[in-house]
């Protein structure tokens, strides 16, 4: 790697306790690196902190030690409200949910994030959701409600959203745990494609040990932390 | 034209659970339309009343009475003792402006009033086998027409009769009523003092202000002191001012200068204008409690939205949405229904003053009326908005600011 380009995302020593009068850690002592167009897996049994780690990664839970860099930027001393712009521009979120927003159409959900980042003004915004609906193969589904979906079609919608704004990193939790094997090889081979010909870095976490065999690199949590 | 985002999903919010926001809405729309309709009302007969106070009374009246009682000569030799006095007896005085005449002369000096005489006191009257209590008020009408409404209130006859006809008196309407009397008839007035006279009743007059037309009688000045038995007495001093502003101060002035007892108008109709007050105080409070149901109402909504939305609020942080993004989202919710219950609430205002408006009937209260005496002001219609549309904000606020405070890891793990 040169230093021209720092890495997509680096976690140095990430620790997250909850604290109480019986203190729980969820992670401890992870150092990751991931690098621009890789697509990783992360694995381990129930309740191994994947999803605590993801959310760490996401910059939607703060570590209680550790630190985690996005493209080079240590986020140790931002603001709330910087978090929540780097999410915005930078990180796509998938979960096992699709969390689309029910009174929106796939279209309107895909937009949301694009209107709310601004960049771009509201024609081109709607044609590159339009675009993101079309190379996921929804383009006919564009103007329903999510509830008139399929499983396999709200989770697409929810990765063309993820997509929205371009981000170099993509973070998916369980994206095919309600899908079934033909549908979650499919959303595989999405999130493959993203990683290497679109260049985004790209981290699933998984159950599926056959899914996860297909990614570049696996990472195997025990316990909160990276084991071998 | 794509609404601004937090604005489009506000609108859904509310759009979708279409039962509760119209519930809202209504009891914002009822606030805002009840205290327009209201306020029309209470301030239209208010200002009605006062405006006919102003027009029909004297400005000032200056009485035959001191507002404390003289200080007694040892009082006045140790001003900052402490004085205990047993057995004082109230001299019997004659009553009446002494000094009338100089006051009257000093007063007609001054630019910007007008005054007039009078002696005021009860008789009664006796006509066809009824007794009534009245009020007779001696007046020389030259100065009397310039300073109170009698003459416009004339129903029939004159005021120049009291001078052209011996033992004439002008009654209120309401006397005549009460005792069946018509003009032109004789009637028997008996005073106090034991005079009874012959009168002939030369012209009847309807104010409006029902006190005055069913208590008020007028003879000529010199007739009523010969009733009264008071020969040159004068107990009254009537004043009309140019600027009725001037009243109060005008009328401490006088009390300063003359010793004497000097009501301005808003004193003399101290007792209707006191029940306006207690009205006032009636009326916002309760219209006021219409808009905190309203607002009882919007926090439930929105509260119900936060909760039922969670979920979404976890989706919107975690795509990027700041705290104050999602806070903007439910204070516009509040904001909407506060505005939007606002407008139908103006125009249901406005229907119904319209419709009060075409409701003619007769009535008789403090005045006299023919249908509701409606006040418009565009003050009203802010007042109640702006009422309406910050306690929607602040119904909002607090659920909206719950919401803007989910931590979105909880919300996603929890749903996950
Ligand atoms: N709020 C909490 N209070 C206490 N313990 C918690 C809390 N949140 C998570 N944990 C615990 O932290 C551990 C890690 O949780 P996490 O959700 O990261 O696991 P996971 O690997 O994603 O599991 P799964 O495969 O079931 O999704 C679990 O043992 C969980 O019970
Ligand atoms: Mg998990």
């Amino acid at each position: 790697m040169s230093e021209a380009s720092p890495p997509a995302l680096e976690a140095r020593a990430l620790t997250r306790e909850l604290p109480g009068p019986v203190p729980v850690t969820l992670v401890r002592g992870i150092d990751l690196t991931i690098a621009p167009g890789e697509f990783v897996a992360i694995t381990g049994p129930s309740g191994s902190g994947k999803s605590s780690l993801l959310y760490l990664l996401g910059l939607l839970d703060r570590p209680t030690a550790g630190t985690v860099l996005l493209s080079g930027e240590d986020t140790i001393g931002s603001s709330p409200d910087r978090l929540a712009d780097l999410r915005l521009a930078r990180i796509g979120f998938v979960f096992q949910f699709h969390f689309l927003l029910p009174e929106f159409s796939c279209l309107a959900n895909v937009e949301i994030p694009i209107r709310k980042l601004g960049r771009l003004g509201g024609t081109a915004a709607r044609r590159r959701a339009s675009d993101l609906l079309e190379q996921l193969e929804l383009g006919e589904h564009r103007q329903k409600l999510p509830e008139q979906l399929s499983g396999g079609q709200r989770q697409r919608v929810a990765i063309a959203r993820a997509l929205a704004n371009d981000p170099p990193l993509i973070l998916a939790d369980e994206p095919t745990g309600n899908l079934d094997s033909r549908t979650a090889a499919l959303v595989f081979d999405i999130f493959r494609d993203l990683a290497h010909t679109q260049g985004r870095s790209v981290v699933v976490v998984t159950h599926d040990a056959a899914l996860a065999r297909t990614a570049d690199r696996r990472i195997h949590l025990v316990d909160g932390r990276i084991e071998g | 034209m794509a609404l601004p985002l937090a604005l489009d999903i506000a609108l859904r919010h509310l759009l979708h659970r279409r039962r509760q926001t119209l519930v809202s809405l209504l009891g914002v729309t009822l606030g805002v339309a009840f205290f327009i309709a209201i306020s029309a009302m209470l301030q239209g007969f208010q200002r009605d009343f006062i405006s006919r106070i102003i027009d029909i009374q004297p400005h000032i009246i200056v009485m035959d009475e001191v507002r404390e009682p003289p200080r007694q000569p040892v009082e006045r030799a140790f001003p900052d003792a402490a004085i205990l006095l047993h057995g004082l007896k109230p001299r019997e005085e004659t009553r009446g402006l002494r000094g009338a005449r100089n006051m009257l002369a000093t007063l007609e000096e001054a630019s910007g009033l007008h005054v007039a005489p009078a002696l005021s006191g009860n008789v009664l009257i006796h006509f066809g086998g009824k007794d009534i209590s009245v009020n007779i008020t001696g007046i020389t009408p030259d100065q009397e027409r310039k300073v109170t409404h009698i003459e416009k209130d004339l129903l029939s006859g004159t005021l120049d009769a009291l001078y052209t006809t011996s033992n004439a008196i002008i009654l209120g309407e309401g006397v005549a009523k009460k005792a069946g009397i018509r003009k032109d008839d004789l009637i028997t007035v008996v005073s106090p003092a034991g005079v009874m006279m012959k009168m002939k009743v030369v012209a009847l007059f309807s104010s409006g202000i029902t006190v005055l037309d069913n208590f008020d009688t007028y003879v000529l000045l010199k007739k009523a002191q010969v009733l009264q038995n008071r020969p040159n007495v004068i107990n009254r001093l009537k004043i009309r001012l140019d600027d009725v502003e001037q009243a109060a101060p005008l009328a401490a002035r006088i009390e300063r200068q003359f010793g004497y007892r000097a009501e301005p108008w808003q004193e003399q109709s101290r007792n209707v204008l006191g029940i306006y007050v207690i009205q006032n105080a009636i009326m916002y409070p309760t219209v006021s409690a219409i808009l905190i149901v309203a607002c009882f109402g919007i926090f439930n909504v929105i509260s119900t939205v936060v909760f039922e939305k969670t979920r979404d609020i976890g989706i919107m942080k975690s795509m990027g949405f700041r705290d104050s993004d999602v806070r903007l989202v439910f204070v516009m919710e509040g904001l909407i229904v506060g505005i939007v219950g606002t407008l139908i609430g103006w125009l249901i205002g406005w229907l119904l003053i319209e419709f009060m408006a075409s409701l003619k009937f007769e009535m008789e209260g403090f005045v006299k009326a023919q249908g509701f005496v409606l006040y418009r002001t565009p003050r009203h219609y802010l007042i109640s908005g702006g009422m309406a549309v910050l306690s929607a904000t602040l119904a909002a606020w607090l659920p909206a600011r719950r919401a803007s405070r989910l931590n979105p890891v909880d919300i996603v793990r929890g749903a996950g």
